[in-house]
Order: structure tokens, then C-alpha cells, then sequence
């Protein structure tokens, strides 16, 4: 039975991207249509050149589609101002990115302050915020150091508490564990799993790692040339 | 984003790159320095132009003279003949005492005097000196001429004391400064007034000058010789103005013992030609108002009286429009270097544009509208402009001390009195330190739209 449109965290409609590149145009999203449920751990996967990382970036509002839908909890980012995106940015949706961007000469405390300040938050409930963030990755204890005092997992695991600071609905994981190495790059899916079990948070996640895929997401989505190839639900 | 944050991030910012933004920071400071310092030295010259006129007491006073004999004056008649307020001219009237008590009783009018100069002999030790006495009004102490007095100003109006110019003094003694307190005896001739029979067979001594009252003038007068003992208080450098007559005497008492005297003067004959018979009559009045601002109002009701009148009042008008130009062209010169500064800025947050792109990249990817980012690097330039601005101020007034510092020892060399060539007033502070913030303000508006607009997908890629 097709779901109700209320229940989908995201969903695209002939989700169109092209850029021009000279006199050639890349389609890097060719009329996708998708639709990811609220609660759903959804594993984009696909070659380099595929199309994956810029349907994320769409879903995160940094890019804005060349043509079709796409709705996030139903409000349609193609036609929200640069402003409204920023919103979206700031409450809907959290990042973690491959290469971890976290402000190399702030502390991890207000590395993963910053999304607080950003949207406004009383400082008063900031620290508590940030704690509490910490302690879901396991990290309070290393609040204080800076960024390159920590190992890749701890950075990328400080990158997660930034991410889920400001509460978001749906998380977006660009490549979360390719800078890492196996054992590490387990940690964190093992995290990413808990917050999504615990906290019933829609994960969308780039990779181009199968076996890992399948073994923590709920669905992959197989994309090649800018289409969707295959879209599943993990057995 | 909170105000607070907004100026924590951009404070954090500035701190990372903190040796290009101090220098930043050190152009706008010579830049506004430069313009404090062209400024104050023009604000500073006008306060010592306006300081040095009202001193000299022309611009709140009205030279009256009566209408028939302006031209004695030897100056320009250029408003002797205009109307008064009132639109009627009042036939000419003879400058005497009771012209001097009616413009006495003009509202807004402080004092009333006569220019009183006579030439006289001075005994000083037993030497005869030739030279010539003046009256000065009490009111001529706060004038700049007695600044630099040596020893002290008349007690009173009418005291038997003498102030020397330092040129007589020289000549009575060649260390000056041992005149203070001597005494010195004035030879002078004593007007009298000649009773009715009078004027036939007076003493040997006596001159006689009668003959005008026969035809129905002034019954003239006689003059005799007299002496008065004066102490000496005071030398001055310089010569107090005497109204338009220029100059004054070598020996200076005061106007009140210079009129009780009534000693002979050079213009006399004025008395025997025309005026009231048996009162003091005058060449010229010098009335001194409250203020500029009361000149007109006095000038027109003295000519309602029927007298010619002169004041230098639309001289200060010419003076404040040279002045103001003056200041333009130096805020001009001042404000090129600031426009140099903010180059620097744009260039400055230009860089930090460039250095700081990935990071805008991730600050968009977690919330931050282009507005915050815009913002952001305004506070940036706002914040080194008004730290700019400070130090330049600090800076500028420094300067400005030591032009006077330099200025004053070249005064003092020359033993000229000290001055202030330079003034820093608080609306330059304040004016200077909005204008550096203004300056950087617009110095960022290019740098922070361009880091708005970036894209944060290419920014998030950039490494």
C-alpha cells in the first residue's frame, strides 16, 4: 500500500539537476523520483559520477534543482527562498560530512555550539544541548580539545554531535566512514544505527561501500548516471 | 544569529588572522590620525583666530563719531551713511557728555569711552622723556595685550599708576623689570575752561585761545601746566588696541585719570570750532556691547542719534567662511588617507574571503543564511574601523600635541606667548570615529555580499 504523502520525511518528484560544464550539460540527477519515509535508514549508493552527493546536497538545501519536486516533511525546497533554505538547514536537517569540516581553531565544544548559534539558541540552553549531543557520541569527555588533537573517528563522531545539537528530523551523511579506517568506520555506522533506532531519525547516507550498506541500512538505493538504478529494502 | 554571537565569531575571526588585521587596523588609525590631526590644527587655528579678535576687543565694539567729521576717522566710511533701522536719519548732533550718557543708557551696552592720547614729558630721575600718554579702559585687561604682563594691571579706574610700553621702558632704564613700583612724574598741560571775563591778561604760562568764542562758538579754553606722580606697575610686550586710531601711547594710566586730567589734546581745536560750550566734547566714541551679537542692534540706535558708526562685524562673518573652506580642504587632504585604509580593508576581507571559504561553505551547510554571513563580515570591517578609529584619534590628538609642543617652543624662543595651535574637540572624537566606522562599513559591503553569495556546495568543496 503507497504510504500517505504526511508520513515521508523526503520525497522528490522527476527531481531534475543539470550543470553546465562548457558546451557539455551534466545531468547529474536525471528525473529521480523517490520517496524515504520518516524513521527509514536509507543507504544511496552508487559509483563516483553517479549523482548520489548531489541528490544529498538537494535534500539539504545547499543545491536548488534545475527542474521537478522535492519535499522535505511536505515543504517543497524547490520553491523556498534562500532564506527559508537556511531555516531548513538550521531546523529540519543535520550534516556529517566524509572530510569531517570541523573549525580547526575552535574547540570541539564550540565546533558543536556553532549550529546553536547560528539558529538563535538561548545560551542558557546551549550547554546543556551540547552535553547532551556529546554524550550520545561518546565524546564529553574530549569537549575541550581542539579538532586536530582527536583521531579521525573522534572528529567524525564530534562532526555527528554537531549534526543531531540542533535536534534535526532527518540526517544527512555524506560518505560518513570514507576517511576512516574499518574498525572506525564500524564505530560510527554503530552509532548512526543507535540514533536511528533510538531517536526514530531518518538517515539518508552516501556511500559507495555495499557490504556496509547492507549491513546497516534499512534500503538501498542504487544510483548510476544521475537515475535511480535499483531501489530496495535490505532482506 | 544574536548580536552577541555575531561580534564573538567576528572577534574570533579577526584574532586568527591577527597580524594582516592589525595592520589593517594601523592604516585606518593613520588614516583617521591624519585626519584629526589636519582638522584639529584647522579647529585650533580658528579657535586662535576667534580667541586673538574678540581679545582685541574689535568685535564687540562701535567706533561712533559725530556725522559731520567721519572722515577724521582716516578710515573707509563704508557704513556711516546707511539708514538706521528705523529708516530715518537724525540730523548730525555733537558728540559731547550727554551723547555719551544717552549711549551709555543703550541697552546691551557695557561701557562708553573716549580715545584719550595727549603728548606729554616724563621726569624719571631727573630726566626728561618725551612721549605719549594714553587712557585704558579697565575693560582692556581681559584683551590679549596685557597677557604677558610684567607686574600687574591698574588697581582701579582711577589709580595713580602707570603701565609702560617695553620700548619707553628700555629708554628710562636698561634692566626694565627694576621700573616696577618707582615712580615717574608726568608734565602735561591742563585744559581749564575760561570763566566770562577770562582771557585778557592771564598769566605768563597760560595760552589763550578765546578767540572762538567771539564768534558765537565754544568759549575755548586755557591751558596749564601741571604734574602728576604715577608708580609704576606693569610692562607689556605688546600695545592694546586703541580702536581705529591704531596706535597708542608708550605710557599707559587709566581712562578714568586720563579724563580727570583733562589734559590738552592734539585735537582741541575741535572744541573751539563746534559743541556744546562748557562740556566735554569728543572726536570719537569707542562703545563696547555685550557680545557680536549685540552690535547691530546697538549700531543702528546710534545712528538713530545722529552719529556715524563702525563696527567690524561682517569682517568675523568673512572669517568663518575662510575658515570654513580652510577646514574642507584639510578634511579633504585628511580623508585621502582614510580612502587609502579602506582599500586596505576591502583587500583585507577579500583575503579572508578566499582563506575562509570552506568555512563559509560549512556555516551555510549548518543554518547560517547569507544574511548571517553578510553581517559577519560586516561586523568585521565595523569592528577594525571603530578599533581604527580609536587608535587614530589617539593617535591624531598625539600629533596635535606635539605641533603645539614644537610650535611653543619656537614661541618661547622668540619669547611670544604660548598657544594652542591644535584642538581636538569631543565632536572630532566622535565625528572621526563614526567616520572611520562608516568608512569600513562601506570598505566591507563588497567583500560581505561577494562571501554571502558564495555557493556553498563549491565552498563545501574547496580546499
Amino acid at each position: 500500500m503507497k504510504p500517505a504523502t504526511g508520513d515521508f520525511a523526503v520525497r522528490t518528484e522527476r527531481l531534475t539537476r543539470h550543470y553546465q560544464m562548457g558546451a557539455t550539460v551534466v545531468r547529474a540527477v536525471n528525473d529521480v523520483t523517490l520517496a524515504i519515509r520518516a524513521g527509514e535508514f536509507v543507504a544511496l549508493l552508487g559509483s563516483s559520477g553517479s549523482g548520489k552527493s548531489t541528490l544529498l546536497n538537494l535534500m539539504a538545501g545547499l543545491d536548488r534543482p534545475t527542474s521537478g519536486s522535492i519535499f522535505a516533511h511536505e515543504r517543497n525546497l524547490a520553491t523556498m527562498t534562500s532564506e527559508e533554505l537556511a531555516r531548513h538547514r538550521s531546523r529540519t536537517i543535520g550534516i556529517v560530512f566524509q572530510a569531517f569540516n570541523l573549525l580547526p581553531r575552535m574547540t570541539l565544544e564550540e565546533n558543536v555550539e556553532l549550529p546553536l548559534r547560528l539558529a538563535g539558541t538561548e545560551r542558557a540552553e546551549r550547554t546543556s544541548r551540547v552535553h547532551e549531543a556529546a554524550e550520545r557520541v561518546r565524546l564529553a569527555a574530549r569537549l575541550a580539545h581542539r579538532p586536530g588533537e582527536l583521531s579521525g573517528g573522534e572528529q567524525q563522531r564530534a562532526a555527528l554531535a554537531r549534526a543531531l545539537v540542533n535536534r534535526p528530523s532527518i540526517l544527512l551523511a555524506d560518505e560518513p566512514t570514507g576517511n576512516l579506517d574499518s574498525a572506525t568506520g564500524d564505530e560510527i555506522m554503530l552509532l548512526l544505527r543507535e540514533i536511528n533506532e533510538s531517536l526514530g531519525m531518518t538517515i539518508v547516507m552516501v556511500t559507495h561501500e555495499r557490504p556496509r550498506a547492507e549491513r546497516f541500512a534499512h534500503r538501498i538505493v542504487q544510483m548510476k548516471d544521475g537515475k535511480i538504478e535499483s531501489d530496495g529494502e535490505r532482506l | 544569529m544574536k548580536i552577541r554571537d555575531l561580534g564573538e565569531l567576528a572577534g574570533r575571526n579577526l584574532r586568527e588572522a591577527l597580524l594582516r588585521n592589525s595592520l589593517t587596523t594601523l592604516g585606518i588609525a593613520v588614516g583617521v590620525a591624519s585626519l584629526v590631526a589636519m582638522l584639529s590644527l584647522g579647529v585650533g587655528l580658528q579657535d586662535l583666530a576667534n580667541q586673538r579678535l574678540s581679545h582685541s576687543g574689535l568685535f564687540d565694539a562701535i567706533f561712533v563719531a559725530p556725522r559731520t567729521n567721519f572722515s577724521a576717522f582716516g578710515r573707509p566710511a563704508r557704513t556711516n551713511e546707511e539708514p538706521s533701522a528705523s529708516g530715518a536719519i537724525a540730523p548730525p548732533r555733537p558728540l559731547d557728555e550727554d551723547a555719551r550718557a544717552a549711549i551709555e543708557h543703550l541697552p546691551n551696552v557695557n561701557e562708553v569711552y573716549p580715545e584719550i592720547r595727549f603728548p606729554t614729558e616724563v621726569q624719571f630721575r631727573g630726566n626728561p622723556y618725551s612721549t605719549v600718554v594714553a587712557g585704558v579702559p579697565m575693560s582692556a585687561r581681559s584683551g590679549g595685550a596685557f597677557d604677558a604682563i610684567k607686574g600687574v594691571f591698574f588697581s582701579g579706574p582711577a589709580a595713580d599708576e602707570t603701565i609702560l610700553q617695553i620700548d619707553f621702558a628700555r629708554e628710562l632704564s636698561e634692566q626694565p623689570d627694576t621700573l616696577l613700583g618707582q615712580q615717574i612724574v608726568l608734565t602735561y598741560a591742563e585744559r581749564q575752561p575760561l570763566p566770562p571775563e577770562a582771557g585778557k591778561g592771564s598769566s605768563a604760562g597760560e595760552a589763550s585761545s578765546r578767540g572762538a568764542a567771539d564768534v558765537g562758538m565754544s568759549p575755548g579754553f586755557s591751558v596749564v601746566p601741571r604734574e602728576e606722580n604715577l608708580r609704576i606697575v606693569g610692562i607689556v610686550e605688546t600695545q592694546p588696541a586703541a580702536g581705529f586710531g591704531g596706535a597708542t601711547g608708550r605710557v599707559l594710566i587709566p581712562l578714568r585719570l586720563a579724563e580727570k586730567l583733562r589734559a590738552a589734546q592734539t585735537n582741541d581745536f575741535r572744541e573751539i570750532l563746534g559743541g556744546t560750550p562748557g562740556k566735554a566734547n569728543y572726536q570719537s566714541l569707542t562703545v563696547r556691547v555685550t557680545g557680536p551679537s549685540a552690535v547691530k542692534d546697538v549700531e543702528d540706535a546710534i545712528k538713530g542719534m545722529g552719529y556715524s558708526t563702525f563696527s567690524l562685524l561682517d569682517a568675523t562673518d568673512n572669517l568663518r567662511i575662510v575658515f570654513a573652506v580652510f577646514d574642507l580642504l584639510l578634511g579633504i587632504f585628511g580623508s585621502l588617507a582614510l580612502v587609502v585604509a579602506s582599500l586596505g580593508i576591502i583587500n583585507t576581507l577579500v583575503m579572508a574571503i578566499l582563506e575562509r571559504r570552506r568555512e563559509i561553505g560549512v556555516l551555510k551547510a549548518l543554518g547560517a543564511a547569507d544574511r548571517d554571513i553578510r553581517r559577519l563580515f560586516f561586523v568585521e570591517a565595523g569592528v577594525m574601523g571603530l578599533l581604527g578609529g580609536i587608535f587614530g584619534v589617539a593617535l591624531g590628538w598625539t600629533i596635535g600635541r606635539a605641533m603645539n609642543f614644537g610650535a611653543n617652543l619656537y614661541l618661547h624662543r622668540r619669547s611670544l606667548p604660548a598657544t594652542n595651535l591644535a584642538t581636538v574637540p569631543w565632536w572630532l572624537v566622535a565625528a572621526a570615529i563614526a567616520f572611520s566606522v562608516g568608512v569600513s562599513l562601506a570598505a566591507g559591503i563588497y567583500p560581505a555580499s561577494r562571501a554571502a553569495q558564495l555557493d556553498p556546495v563549491e565552498a563545501l568543496r574547496y580546499e
